[in-house]
């Protein structure tokens, strides 16, 4: 399996109390493939995310990409943040020079990154700097800058969860466009069910205290899936009724808690 | 009307209700010169370069203070950001430092080094110093968090990622800390100058002081004004502003 995340146990510790954050996540991706994880605010998927990047360990439990057990960060995974995170001090160009720079000219750095700037068509905004430049362009950026890597797992954690309706949409298409093209395996954090069913080969859907894995979700539609949207409601309403008992969990508990004072 | 022209309006009364009091209550120039003899005094001082000279004897110690004590401070930030056990521990006695004004060493420094340019120098580095500590240190601390884990998975580490990042991340604090520790620098340097030795603006108005010369006096404590707000306004406030907004941090 291309990435295999095995029994993955998360647990963070304050003042002295061990909360249980991810418990025992099992999920393979296939190399190519679309994967979103969708669950209610808390419940760990950003955690996972991080972990997958190598930024945090799991407490239990290892993830292999292509064989090879995570240790920390690595080219072989971009990532982008629900902030674009530029660097403010360099221009849109010399961002997505950034990873590259280490290991080229800055001849061949320049070349790559007007070359993934165009991809997020952003060509003519190389000399910017991020201040000047909208949220859905700065993300774009950063699409690009982890794009730059060429890495064979790219993470986006809620990428355009700060975003307008018209401009997520058309970062969808951008998104999907990158996929089909360079056919990158991409693990996606939304909590937006459109969002997941529009772009994702698979949806994991996630519930919480602790951090599970409710339900896997195939979703084996052509893309564009604006073609499938009878076909996708019914998922739609699996994938509510899932997260409405996960989010009924949590309210009963915060009452019960609420009433225990 | 225009701040600006406001302004105007208010120096000129003020210069003209000085020069009237002055006149009307024949006031002896030994308390209070008027205006025009400050003014005759600093063209005099400047036209036979006796005033250049003290400005240029002063700007040498200051630079030369200066300079030592943004490298030190720097150094020291970054000591205090990175090893919390200094911070613990040589973190607070800088704190504690920072509330002597660094002219009461100056007995002190003269014990050790004499009553010279060496111990007016050392006032200068030491009051500069702390803050510019302080404030790398602030800046480095407060680095965005996401900074880092971005710049992680990008594979930046180790020394190259506190050269990439950290440091480009706290340049905002450190501009800062590079105005406070002139103008500490150059209120330290004053100080120094005026209890100790010259040549220098300091020196020559206690030297103006002991003739009785208030004229002079007053036409060199203008001097030691106008140069702090022209360096201030005119260079410190102008980067400051433009790193700010460069660094997306402005308020407006
Ligand atoms: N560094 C940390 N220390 C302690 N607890 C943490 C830490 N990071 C996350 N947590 C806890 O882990 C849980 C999951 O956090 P996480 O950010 O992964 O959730 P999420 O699913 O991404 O939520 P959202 O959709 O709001 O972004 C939360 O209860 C949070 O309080
Ligand atoms: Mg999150």
């Amino acid at each position: 399996m291309f990435l295999s995340i095995n029994n993955v146990n998360k647990s963070f510790t304050n003042k002295g109390n061990t909360e249980l954050v991810l418990s025992d996540i099992q999920l393979d991706v296939k190399e190519g493939e679309f994967v979103s994880i969708l669950g209610p605010s808390g419940c760990g998927k950003s955690t996972l995310l991080s972990i997958v990047a190598g930024l945090a360990t799991a407490t239990e439990g290892s993830i292999e990409l292509s064989g090879k057990t995570i240790k920390g960060p690595g080219k072989e995974r971009g990532m982008v943040f629900q902030q674009a995170a530029l660097f403010p001090w360099l221009t849109v160009e010399e961002n997505v020079m950034f990873p590259l720079l280490p290991d080229m000219s800055k001849k061949e750095a320049q070349q790559k990154a007007l070359y993934y700037l165009q991809k997020v068509q952003l060509s003519s905004y190389t000399k910017h700097s991020p201040h000047e430049i909208s949220g859905g362009m700065q993300q774009r950026v950063a699409i690009a800058r982890a794009l730059a890597m060429d890495p064979a797992l790219l993470l986006m954690d809620e990428p355009f969860g700060a975003l307008d309706e018209q401009t997520r949409s058309r970062l969808h298409e951008i998104v999907e466009d990158i996929f089909l093209e360079t056919k990158k395996t991409i693990l996606f954090v939304t909590h937006s069910i459109a969002e997941a069913l529009k772009l994702s080969d698979r949806i994991v859907v996630m519930g919480t205290q602790p951090g599970t894995i409710l339900d896997i979700i195939e979703l084996d539609f052509p893309r564009p899936r604006s073609q499938s949207k009878e076909d996708l409601i019914v998922y739609e309403e699996k994938i509510q009724s899932l997260l409405k008992s996960e989010i009924d969990k949590v309210t009963e508990k915060e009452q019960n808690h609420a009433a225990s004072r | 009307m225009q701040p600006a022209v406001k302004r105007i309006i208010f120096y000129v009364l003020l210069f003209a209700v000085w020069q009237g009091a002055v006149y009307a209550f024949e006031v002896s120039p030994s308390l209070l010169p008027a205006p025009t003899d400050v003014f005759v005094s600093l063209y005099e001082g400047f036209s036979n370069k006796t005033l250049l000279y003290d400005l240029l004897a002063s700007f040498q110690r200051l630079f030369t203070g200066l300079a030592i004590a943004l490298v030190l401070g720097l150094l020291l930030g970054v000591l205090l950001a990175k090893s919390k056990t200094a911070d613990e521990t040589l973190g607070s006695l800088i704190l504690a430092l920072q509330s002597v004004p660094s002219i009461v060493w100056l007995p002190l420094a003269i014990m050790w080094f004499g009553l010279n340019e060496m111990a007016v120098i050392f006032i200068v580095v030491l009051g500069a110093t702390i803050v510019m500590t302080i404030n790398v240190r602030t800046g480095i601390i407060n680095v965005p968090p996401l900074f880092i884990k971005a710049a992680k998975t990008m594979n930046y580490r180790g020394f190259r990622l506190f050269r990439k990042v950290t440091i480009p991340a706290s340049i905002p604090y450190a501009v800062t800390g590079i105005r406070l520790a002139w103008a500490f620098a150059w209120r330290a340097l004053m100080a120094g100058e005026l209890l100790s030795t010259g040549p220098g603006l300091g020196y020559s108005l206690r030297f103006a002081s002991d003739f009785g010369d208030m004229s002079r006096v007053i036409a060199i404590m203008l001097m030691i004004m106008l140069i702090g707000i022209i360096v201030d306004l005119l260079f410190f406030q102008r980067v400051e502003k433009k790193v700010l907004k460069k660094w997306g941090l402005a308020t407006e």
